[in-house]
C-alpha cells in the first residue's frame, strides 16, 4: 500500500480547495489509510489475469441525433445559484487559471 | 510581471535545440452540444444554452452527440490517424467554475483517433512532418469574466461571473508528439501547423475555425535542450495563443526566454504562461498539473464508442480534397509564379482568392488585392486579413470595376479604405461618391490642352520619341481630375494630340 502522509492529504485538499489545518491532515491520513486499505482487499479476491472492467454491461454507441432540445430560461438556471448579477453566475474569484 | 531578460534568437539556436508540442482545441460547429441538446452558438444571452446537464445538476444524464463523433472521426482520419474501435470518455477532474460539474468530460486512455502524421510547409518553402499523437474528444468549459480587477484579468479581481453557454460544445483536441529538427523555424512551424489544422476542419466543414472567436485554440510546449542532449529539456505551455502570428511569436519569446534562463545556470519551471499579446510577453500562470492531480476515471454515465469498420470508411470515403492537395490543385489553375502562389500560401489567402475567383475576379487581379492593399491594411492594423470587414465577393466587384475601367487602381484603394469601413459595396460607393474615372475624352482634352500651354515643349518632345517627357502632362491632367481618370486613356490622347498637330 502506498504511504497515505498528511503532505498527500494537503495535496489533494489544495485540489479540492479545501482548507485543512496540521491536525485535520494528520487525523484524515490515518483514516483515509484505512479506506484504502480496506479497498485493497478487493484485489485479494481477484486472481490472475481478470481485466480492469469500467463498463460491465456489455454495451456501445449510444448516442443523441445533433437536434436542438430547450433549454433552461435564464431565470430557471440561475434559480438555484447562490448568487448572481448580469444573468451569470456570480462566484468566488479564484487566483488560479485564466 | 516584467519583461523577461532574453536572449539573442541566432545565439539562443547555436546552443540549444528547439523542441515544441502544439495542443490545438478545435470547436465543432454542431447544433448542439457534446452530450446535451442545448444550442451550440456563439454570442447568446449568458445562460440561455444551457440545462440541468451541461449544468451539472444532480441525476442529469448526458448522451453523446453523434454527429460530433462523425465529425471527430473525420479530423482524425484527415491528420492520417487510425481510429479507436472502442473508445471510452473520461472525467477529468478539477474544481473551477467554469465547469459546473468539478469535472471536464473528455477522453484520457482511450482517444478516438491516434497515431497520425501531417506534412508541414513552413515559408521558407521547407517540409516537416509532424507527428499526431492523437486526438480526443472533449466539452468546452463556460467562460469567465473577471470583475473588480483593473485589468478585467484575474489578478485583483473581487469575484467572477460564469456563463455556461459554452460549457459541453464539442471540442476535439489534437496533441501532437514532440516536434524537433525545425530550429530557427520552429516559431513558423507552429504557425503554419495551426493554419493547416484550420484549414482542415474548414475544408471538412465541422467547424467555424475562426481563432478570434475561439472556434480554434492552441496551446504552444516549448523546451530547448544542448545540441546532442538526450533528455528533452522542461517544457513551458503556453496557453490560448489566438492568433497565428501570435503563436508564432509566443514560440519564439519562450525560445528566448528559456535560453537566457539556461545558459545562465537556471533551470526552467515547468508551468503553463500566459501570452500577452499587447506586450509581446509570455508571464508565469500556475505550475502544471501532474495527469495524476486530474485523477481520471472511466465515465459512469456514458456507455464506450466503437465505430464500424462501415462507419469510418463511409466517413473516408467523403473527405474532402486535402488542402496541400488543394494547394496543388489551385496553383495550376491559376499560373501564378511560383513565388507569388508561396507568397499567397503563406499569407494564408489561399481561401479568399478562391472565393473572389469563384465570384467572378480574375486570378491575378483577386491576388493582387488580396496580398496587396488587403494585407497592407491587415499588417498595419495589427489584425488578420479575416478579422477585416471585406468579402472575396467585394473584392471581386472591386476587380471587375478597375477591369472595366470604371475606377482606376488608386480610386480602387480609396473604394476598399471605404468598403474596410463599413460604407457599403464597391459600386455603391463609387457611385455614392461620385469616384467613376472621367471618361469623357473631352473633358480630358480640354485639360490636356491646359497642361500643354504650361509645358509646351512636350509635344515636341514627344514627337522625337522621347516619352518620358509625357510624364509631366499626364500628372497634371490626373491632378486636374482629382485622380479620377484613366492614366493609360490620358497617355493615348496626349499622343494622338502630338502627332495630329
Amino acid at each position: 500500500m502506498s504511504e497515505l502522509t498528511p503532505d498527500l492529504v494537503r495535496h489533494l485538499a489544495s485540489l479540492a480547495r479545501i482548507q485543512v489545518t496540521d491536525d485535520e491532515a494528520e487525523r484524515l491520513a490515518a483514516q483515509l489509510a484505512v479506506i484504502v486499505d480496506s479497498v485493497a482487499t478487493v484485489n485479494k479476491a481477484v486472481e490472475g489475469d481478470v481485466p480492469a472492467t469500467s463498463h460491465p454491461i456489455p454495451m456501445a454507441n449510444v448516442f443523441r441525433e445533433d437536434i436542438v432540445e430547450p433549454s433552461l430560461t435564464q431565470e430557471q438556471a440561475l434559480s438555484g445559484a447562490a448568487d448572481s448579477d448580469q444573468g451569470r453566475f456570480r462566484v468566488a474569484a479564484i487566483l488560479d487559471e485564466e | 510581471m516584467a519583461k523577461a531578460e532574453l536572449m539573442n534568437y541566432e545565439q539562443a539556436l547555436e546552443q540549444f535545440e528547439v523542441v515544441i508540442g502544439l495542443e490545438v482545441h478545435v470547436e465543432l460547429n454542431t447544433k448542439t452540444k457534446m452530450f446535451c441538446g442545448c444550442r451550440n452558438d456563439f454570442g447568446d444571452e449568458p445562460n440561455t444554452n444551457v440545462c440541468p446537464i451541461c449544468i451539472g445538476l444532480p441525476g442529469s444524464l448526458p448522451a453523446v452527440n453523434r454527429r460530433a463523433v462523425e465529425s471527430s472521426i473525420a479530423i482524425g482520419l484527415s491528420l492520417g490517424c487510425s481510429i479507436a474501435p472502442n473508445g471510452r470518455f473520461s472525467r477529468k477532474n478539477y474544481f473551477y467554475p467554469d465547469l459546473a460539474k468539478n469535472f471536464q468530460t473528455s477522453q484520457y486512455d482511450e482517444p478516438i483517433a491516434f497515431e497520425g502524421t501531417i506534412d508541414i510547409e513552413v515559408p521558407s518553402g521547407n517540409v516537416f512532418t509532424v507527428a499526431i499523437e492523437r486526438a480526443h474528444m472533449e466539452e468546452d468549459a463556460g467562460k469567465l469574466t473577471h470583475v473588480g480587477g483593473n485589468t478585467g484579468r484575474i489578478h485583483g479581481a473581487e469575484y467572477s461571473l460564469v456563463d455556461y453557454n459554452r460549457a459541453g460544445v464539442p471540442l476535439v483536441e489534437i496533441v501532437t508528439k514532440p516536434v524537433l529538427g525545425a530550429g530557427a523555424e520552429a516559431p513558423e512551424l507552429a504557425a503554419a501547423y495551426v493554419r493547416s489544422i484550420r484549414e482542415i476542419v474548414k475544408a471538412l466543414g465541422v467547424s467555424e475555425a475562426r481563432m478570434e472567436r475561439g472556434n480554434v485554440r492552441c496551446d504552444a510546449n516549448v523546451s530547448l535542450r544542448r545540441h546532442g542532449a538526450e533528455k528533452l529539456g522542461t517544457r513551458t505551455e503556453t496557453k490560448n495563443v489566438n492568433s497565428l502570428r501570435s503563436i508564432e511569436r509566443a514560440v519564439r519569446y519562450e525560445i528566448q526566454r528559456q535560453a537566457h534562463i539556461l545558459a545562465g545556470g537556471g533551470s526552467i519551471t515547468q508551468e503553463t504562461r500566459h501570452w500577452h499579446e499587447d506586450r509581446g510577453i509570455t508571464s508565469s500562470g500556475r505550475p502544471k498539473s501532474d495527469a495524476d492531480d486530474y485523477r481520471y476515471f472511466p465515465e459512469p454515465d456514458l456507455v464506450p464508442v466503437q465505430p464500424s469498420h462501415e462507419l469510418i470508411e463511409s466517413i473516408r470515403a467523403t473527405l474532402p480534397e486535402n488542402p496541400a492537395d488543394r494547394r496543388k490543385r489551385l496553383a495550376g489553375e491559376w499560373g501564378f509564379s511560383e513565388l507569388e502562389f508561396r507568397d499567397v500560401v503563406n499569407s494564408g489567402l489561399l481561401d479568399q482568392i478562391e472565393e473572389t475567383v469563384a465570384a467572378g475576379a480574375k486570378p491575378q487581379a483577386a491576388r493582387k488585392w488580396w496580398t496587396g492593399e488587403v494585407a497592407r491594411v491587415a499588417n498595419s492594423e495589427e489584425k488578420d486579413v479575416a478579422d477585416l470587414n471585406v468579402t472575396p465577393a467585394q473584392i471581386a466587384e472591386l476587380a471587375s470595376l478597375v477591369e472595366a475601367g470604371k475606377i482606376n487602381d488608386r480610386i480602387g484603394r480609396e473604394v476598399l479604405a471605404a468598403v474596410l469601413a463599413g460604407e457599403g459595396s464597391p459600386a455603391e460607393i463609387v457611385s455614392a461618391k461620385g469616384l467613376e474615372v472621367v471618361s469623357d475624352d473631352g473633358a480630358l482634352l480640354a485639360a490636356i490642352d491646359e497642361a500643354l500651354a504650361t509645358q509646351p515643349d512636350v509635344i515636341d518632345a514627344i514627337r522625337e520619341g522621347r516619352m518620358q517627357a509625357a510624364g509631366a502632362v499626364i500628372g497634371a491632367v490626373m491632378k486636374a481630375m482629382k485622380g479620377q481618370a484613366d492614366a493609360a486613356r490620358v497617355r493615348e490622347l496626349l499622343i494622338e494630340r502630338a502627332n495630329a498637330q
